[in-house]
């Protein structure tokens, strides 16, 4: 099965023989690293640019106002701040023209924890992601969502924020993408890099499919009536392994991951919550003014008289940053071991 | 004592055009400014006093859209070259006063705030200085495709203490992957209160171009000779080589920084209109009462464009959701 970073990669490279993208472009996204993660590997249209992230997002903004579809990458989200308000002008362009403009780009970045990436390698963005009116802001936690959503990302007519988990990036799905050769060995022949000497390698790239994802709409992972968990990238992972110990003591739980985290799939999490009456929001971003937090706003708005426990954010830890140490990090952003606690306890909380 | 043809710096024809268009574009400053000093308006901010630079670069520039066209990646004080396209008063007045006729903006955004797609004018922002990161991807564009048209960015002087200036010298230079683009930098020696000494160490702007092999121009902005002259090879030169050219251009700013500071006339500027009339005459290109006449009619061209505009609606309340998407997507989260 692929890997997330080889999703992404197809992806692109579909997204250039048949989605019409014009460039692909960032720090060390053209040959020959092809992207610290190697998503851009072998693909036609990469190049690399100066490091100068506002020069990445200006540059894609102005290849969007052409009309011209492209992809570019922040290197890691945490050096994307120095960004803000070109990510806001980009946000607005279409609405502060009254429709005239539209800005048809994608923005990848690696987010998050969990590679022991200290405090410039672990920052989370989607807390000020879902603060960027006009954006689309997905997240994907599995191989084929990594290819469908950016499939996705890349044809909506709007921009969008395409959040790589980056502790994911070399985990393998569980289906393998339509096209897909069955042997990893041999998916690895065809569209990995040798190690070496690149300069006359080239891609083999399998007769891939669309299989976009589309965007808002969330997937139910694991069906349960006791508790939802509602989460994306990553901790849907950490989540899922949390819910099999919870099972084994008895307690049911229904695990959602989000996918598009604007605009959301709200009627997924609706159905969900009326169905448990209990609810907790995971993810890794700070938890003050977290995008949870708005999510747990509409629950006690819309759904208060469905709660049977107070709806939950367990998010990262209000701190400046992720320390290096394994027990820093560990402490900082939820574990598993914080989402069993939560689940048994909002499970214990009775109206 | 008229001037022979041959001794005329341009075409008696262009002179003439330049001077119309002058006149034309200063008239329409100067109605905005009337708008807003009469309550019909929040907020203006504008060129006024540019125009000598302005209206020659809209006249050499290629209107139309595509990248076989040329970028325009303006700021808020280029009302001038947009009078060179063909822009009406009628919608400068719609945006100024913010009706839902507003062509560039719904009656959303600022006076100058210009966004005209059929001429590839790009969204002017208010945001200093982003203008010259945004034209490094049209530029791109147009050199990946081989294209016919150059992108052509402009902005203030204060604003090129922003990094993005630097960015797009380090961009459109690279050995290899320069970009056909022509950055402009309109010197009025301001930034709102702090004047150039109070922000530049530089002799010249234009020089940092230097360091970046780039070729490089200083002209005298209320000149409209020199500017035009000065932007034909620019622009040639850019069209040619398909690399980047910084032109520094000395301008004044005749109405000071926008309506925050009082936009009255200040009497210390050069006027670039005052001195290019004074030239027409000389040559004997024009009289004294015909440059009287030609203003009073754009001035009553404008008053009337004014008074139909004046009675227009503005935006419905309701509208605040459209285009937050495109296609008019639902963008409430109520609705999610």
């Amino acid at each position: 099965m692929a890997s997330m970073a080889q999703a992404i990669r197809m992806a692109l490279h579909y997204g250039e023989k048949h989605l019409d993208v014009k460039d692909i472009f960032g720090e060390d996204v053209g040959a020959p690293l092809g992207g610290v993660f190697t998503c851009t590997q072998g693909l036609e249209t990469t190049w690399n640019t100066p490091l100068d992230e506002r020069g990445i997002i200006g540059c894609a903004m102005g290849v969007a106002l052409t009309g011209d579809r492209c992809v570019a990458e922040i290197q890691f989200c945490d050096y994307i701040f120095n960004t803000i308000d070109l990510l806001k002008l980009v946000g607005n362009t279409y609405w502060s023209t009254n429709g005239l403009f539209n800005l048809p780009l994608v923005i990848m970045t690696p987010v998050g924890a969990g590679i022991h990436g200290s405090i410039y390698h672990s920052h989370s963005f989607d807390a000020i992601a879902t603060r960027l009116p006009g954006f689309k802001v997905v997240m994907p936690s599995n191989a084929k969502d990594a290819y469908g959503l950016l499939l996705a990302a890349i044809k909506d007519p709007n921009p969008v924020l395409y959040l790589k988990p980056k502790a994911l990036m070399r985990v393998k799905g569980k289906e393998l993408l339509a096209g897909e050769p069955e042997s990893d060995r041999e998916l690895k022949a065809m569209i990995d890099a040798p190690v070496g000497d690149r300069s006359k390698w080239k891609a083999n790239w399998p007769e891939l499919e669309d299989e976009s994802v589309e965007l808002g709409k969330a997937k139910t992972v694991i069906e349960g009536d006791q508790v939802t968990v509602v989460t994306y990238g990553r901790h849907v992972l950490e989540c899922e392994v949390a819910i099999k110990e919870v099972q084994s003591q008895g307690v049911s739980v229904e695990l959602i991951d989000l996918r598009t985290l604007y605009p959301y799939d709200w009627p997924c999490i609706q159905k969900s919550i009326e169905k448990t009456g209990r609810v907790i929001f995971v993810n890794e971003d700070t938890e003050v003014t977290n995008f949870a937090e708005h999510l747990v706003y509409r629950t006690t708005q819309e759904l208060f008289y469905h709660l049977l426990a107070r709806p939950r954010v367990l998010a990262g830890k209000n701190l400046p940053g992720i320390g290096l140490s394994p027990a820093l990090e560990y402490a900082s952003v939820p574990m598993k071991a914080d989402i069993v606690n939560e689940i048994l306890d909002v499970v214990k909380e009775l109206p | 004592m008229s001037k022979s043809k041959s001794t005329l710096p341009l075409e008696k024809a262009k002179l003439l055009e330049i001077h119309d268009l002058m006149v034309k574009a200063r008239v329409l400053e100067e109605r905005l400014i009337t708008i807003y000093k009469s309550g019909d308006a929040f907020f203006w901010i504008g060129g006024p006093g540019e125009e000598a630079l302005g209206v020659p670069l809209g006249l050499l520039a290629k209107r139309g859209q595509g990248h076989n066209y040329d970028y325009l990646h303006l700021h808020y004080r280029c009302s001038h070259i947009l009078t060179s396209y063909g822009l009406e008063a009628k919608n400068v007045f719609r945006q100024m006063m913010n009706k839902k006729t507003d062509p560039f903006t719904g009656g959303r955004n600022f006076s100058n705030h210009y966004a005209i797609p059929e001429w590839n004018v790009v969204p002017v922002t208010s945001t200093i200085e982003t203008q010259y990161l945004t034209a490094i991807g049209t530029a791109h564009a147009q050199k990946r495709e081989k294209a016919k048209g150059i992108t052509i960015v402009t902005g203030g002087d204060a604003g090129t203490a922003e990094g993005d200036f630097a960015s797009s010298l380090v961009w459109a230079s690279r050995k290899g992957a320069e970009l056909p683009l022509l950055i402009i930098v309109q010197n009025n020696k301001w930034g709102i209160s702090t004047n150039y000494e109070g922000q530049h160490g530089e002799v010249n702007i234009a020089d940092r171009g230097k360091g970046f092999n780039m070729k490089t121009m200083v002209v005298n902005g209320n000149d409209p000779v020199e500017s035009y002259i000065a932007l034909e090879k620019a622009m040639a030169y850019v069209r040619k080589h398909q690399k980047p050219l910084i032109l520094e251009a000395h301008v004044s700013r005749l109405y000071g920084h926008s309506s925050a500071d009082g936009a009255n006339l200040r009497k210390d500027e050069e006027d670039c209109l005052v001195t290019f009339e004074d030239q027409l005459q000389q040559w004997g290109l024009i009289s004294e009462d015909e440059c009287k006449e030609l203003r009073l009619n754009y001035e009553k061209e404008t008053r009337m464009a004014m008074e139909e505009v004046r009675g227009e609606d503005g935006p419905e309340a309701n509208t605040i959701w459209d285009h937050v998407y495109a296609d008019n997507e639902n963008a409430d989260w109520r609705n999610f």
